[in-house]
């Protein structure tokens, strides 16, 4: 560039194409992508290619060929000449319930215990303290063996069934309840559970209404009880009690009818729930220390109790702190319910990723729709946290 | 989270990618100075290291038959131990070189998995271990049973449809190892424990009380076990298959380990062609002409192997039955080597 171009700016020509960052960006990330995209496109056509040439067979059509084998805890039909298809939503619903009931316990067990580490009481913070660095501290694999074992060795034997109040049983083989069975006008109880529960979040609106407008509290936790337990309960009356219930009795080897609880579920939901439980409470402790002291002392002053100055001042603020990582909890022990495979839980790794893998010997197919499956279930659980993290947020006014 | 979702599944299309590079299997295993041998690892009779790491079973010898063909030495072996879950997988990538962990030959895995079954090495059917304070004498009063079974076997798939067809209700629950399902099994989990009538014998062996349990009559299944390889590599598939028929061979023509020197002096043309004194049969394969006196002088013949590991000089002690010669009333038969 000479002098005189500086004497007309507007026309000037810009740096060279090549030394504009824009464009050098641009073409950067177009080629590392271009990289990444051959690369896979590479290995997967290879892949495909080896397969064909070693005669393994591929493709997903496998999916509607018979099973053909058993699986101990299906919550939808499933015999032994189903197909490997329905296998897979047996094992996918079977990770579902012990992930989504592990979280939820969890998640209470662990708020408490991340509580009671910061209780005044010595007793039960040190008793706080020891869970979380005993439990956090030991893998997870050999907690769920441990509770395998205990489960099966402190239950009694098929024969020295535990007789539970109201017609169950509780032994090593599992815990088996009296299955409710519906009869005719139980439509009428469920419809006045619906209305209850409609009731009561209405009154539990009003009531926070109220106390806005006049300050004046409302019994709201007496009328939703009282709802929620009352009105079907009229109605089973109303409708002479249209249940009946199929009890579980000792056969010859098993308990038979009723339902069951497998041991491998409970240890699995127990070793996971007290695994994670440890981690939760210190993302709790973390939460609720991160929110100033000044805030639980201006509610004191105001002449709170502690109880309702934790409940309405603290964790909420906490929950910012809170939130976020909890996510990631939550997605752990999703991931680690596959663990269940040593201790003969059948979960989707199991039964989907073992047994089918194994029978049908398409890796390939089965381990990326595993894969994809529990990127669903993670991506799934952030979006919800997301959600709720959204809501919580600080919001500035 | 997605990159190392990312990087399994390029971990997944490179292994299957590097198991189809490998047709020259025999070369590959002359250059490396050891075969890998997909084995068992917890079966007693069939392939358990001993508390000094010395490997012991009838498909142990198997391998180490291999061995002394190729290497003459039968400890240029490495045994690779395997799950019935992940034994296929290990052999299709590459990772072993053939497999000899009582794998049951059926039509499926011998065709949609890329796999050669090559001979049989052991006939075997499934049974069922109960204890006998349960005062079961038949497997089919096992109706509504609890069973404890390994995963990602033919005995799983047998176990149902033993019950399908005979119209009993089936509980079972299923392990990815069989020590685990075995230790679920002995504290009473389960009614009965079920695998192949041979893992059973050894398996029994293993729990607190052996003289509590007995195996019930009921064989229900067929299950001829047997060292698998890789398809595409017809010279190896070869080699692995005339192993096992040059110990039967050994043992129709009474050579034994003892004796396998003074029989090279013998005037029997069948001798003088297998201990490769007459023909070029071992060259054939790709192995030396005294081939099968290798696997004879170090491993002995199939019947020998057989009592050894899994028979009356074992603490199995099972009888030869159908496994017997097929001039001794049994299934083993060996082409001729000519």
């Amino acid at each position: 560039m000479s002098v005189t171009d500086t004497a007309k700016p507007k026309t000037a020509p810009g740096p060279a194409l090549i030394y504009n960052p824009r464009v050098r960006g641009f073409v950067y990330q177009a080629l590392l992508l271009a990289a990444i995209a051959f690369l896979f496109w590479e290995a997967a056509s290879n892949a495909f290619e080896n397969l064909a040439r070693a005669k393994i067979a591929s493709g997903f059509g496998f999916w509607h060929n018979t099973a053909g084998f058993d699986i101990s805890q299906h919550l939808i039909d499933y015999s032994t000449t189903s197909t490997y298809g329905r296998a897979f939503w047996v094992g996918l619903l079977n990770t579902l319930v012990v992930a989504v009931l592990g979280i939820v316990f969890a998640t209470v067990l662990g708020f408490i215990i991340g509580i009671a580490r910061l209780s005044t009481n010595w007793l039960v913070a040190r008793l706080a303290a020891v869970y979380v660095e005993v439990i956090r501290n030991l893998p997870l694999l050999l907690q769920l063996l441990f509770w395998y074992n205990a489960v099966l060795k402190v239950l009694p034997e098929m024969r020295d069934s535990l007789l539970l109040p109201g017609g169950g049983f509780l032994n090593n083989r599992g815990l088996f309840l009296p299955q409710p069975v519906f009869k005719e006008g139980v439509g009428l109880v469920l419809a006045a559970l619906a209305v209850a529960v409609v009731v009561s979040v209405a009154y539990h609106f009003f009531a926070k209404r109220r106390q806005v407008q006049t300050g004046q509290q409302s019994p709201v936790l007496r009328v939703t009880l009282a709802l929620v337990f009352g009105l079907p309960l009229l109605a089973l009356l109303l409708t002479g009690f249209p249940v009946d219930f199929l009890y579980p009795e000792k056969g010859r080897f098993n308990i038979r009818g009723g339902m069951e609880v497998l041991p491998e579920f409970m240890a699995l939901l127990f070793g996971l729930v007290i695994y994670t439980a440890a981690f939760i409470a210190e993302v709790v402790r973390a939460g609720i220390m991160a929110v100033p002291k000044g805030q639980a002392e201006a509610a004191y002053s105001l002449g709170l109790r502690p109880g309702p100055t934790l409940r309405l001042v603290v964790i909420p603020q906490a929950m910012r702190v809170i939130v976020p990582p909890l996510t990631s909890q939550y997605l752990n022990l999703t991931k680690n319910s596959s663990l269940a495979v040593a201790i003969g839980y059948p979960d989707l790794v199991q039964i989907f990723a073992g047994t089918v893998l194994n029978q049908t010997g398409q890796a390939v197919e089965v381990v990326v729709i595993t894969m994809g499956v529990y990127l669903t279930i993670s991506l799934v659980t952030s979006m919800l946290m997301n959600l709720y993290n959204r809501r919580v947020a600080l919001t500035e006014r | 989270m997605k990159r190392g979702v990312l990087c399994v599944a390029l971990a997944a299309f490179f292994g299957v990618a590097a198991s189809a590079a490998t047709a020259q299997t025999l070369n590959t295993i002359k250059q490396r100075g050891s075969l890998n041998c997909g084995s068992n690892g917890t079966l007693a009779g069939f392939g358990l290291p001993d508390a000094q790491g010395r490997w012991a079973g009838l498909d142990v010898d198997f391998c180490k038959a291999l061995a002394a063909a190729i290497f003459n030495d039968p400890n240029k072996v490495k045994f690779v131990p395997l799950t019935a879950k992940d034994r296929f997988t290990a052999l299709q990538s590459g990772e072993v070189d053939v497999l000899a962990r009582n794998t049951t030959w059926t039509s499926s895995r011998d065709t949609s998995l890329g796999l050669n079954f090559t001979a049989v090495n052991y006939y075997d059917g499934q049974g069922f271990l109960v204890r006998k304070s349960l005062k079961v004498n038949s497997a089919l009063e096992l109706n509504d049973a609890a069973i404890c079974v390994q995963q990602g076997t033919t005995t799983e798939l047998n176990l149902a449809d033993y019950f399908r067809a005979n119209k009993m209700k089936l509980k079972t629950v299923t392990f990815a190892t069989a020590d685990e399902a075995l230790k679920a099994y002995d504290s009473s989990r389960c009614d009965a424990y079920t695998t192949d009538a041979s893992g059973l014998a050894g398996e029994r062996l293993r729990l607190a009380n052996t003289g509590d349990h007995i195996i019930l009559p009921e064989i229900i299944s067929k299950e001829p076990l047997g060292p698998v390889v890789r398809h595409g590599d017809d010279q190896w598939f070869d080699v692995v298959k005339w192993t096992h028929y040059a110990m039967i061979t050994a043992e129709e023509l009474g050579i034994t380990r003892a004796n396998v020197d003074d029989q090279a002096k013998s005037d029997n043309p069948d001798i003088k062609r297998l201990l490769g004194s007459e023909g070029k049969h071992g060259e054939a394969l790709g192995l030396p002409n005294d081939w099968a006196a290798r696997i004879i002088k170090h491993v002995g013949n199939y019947g020998e192997a057989f009592e050894r590991n899994v028979g009356q000089g074992s603490a199995l002690k099972l009888s030869r039955g159908i496994n017997a010669l097929w001039n001794k009333g049994g299934l083993q038969y060996a082409p001729p080597i000519r």
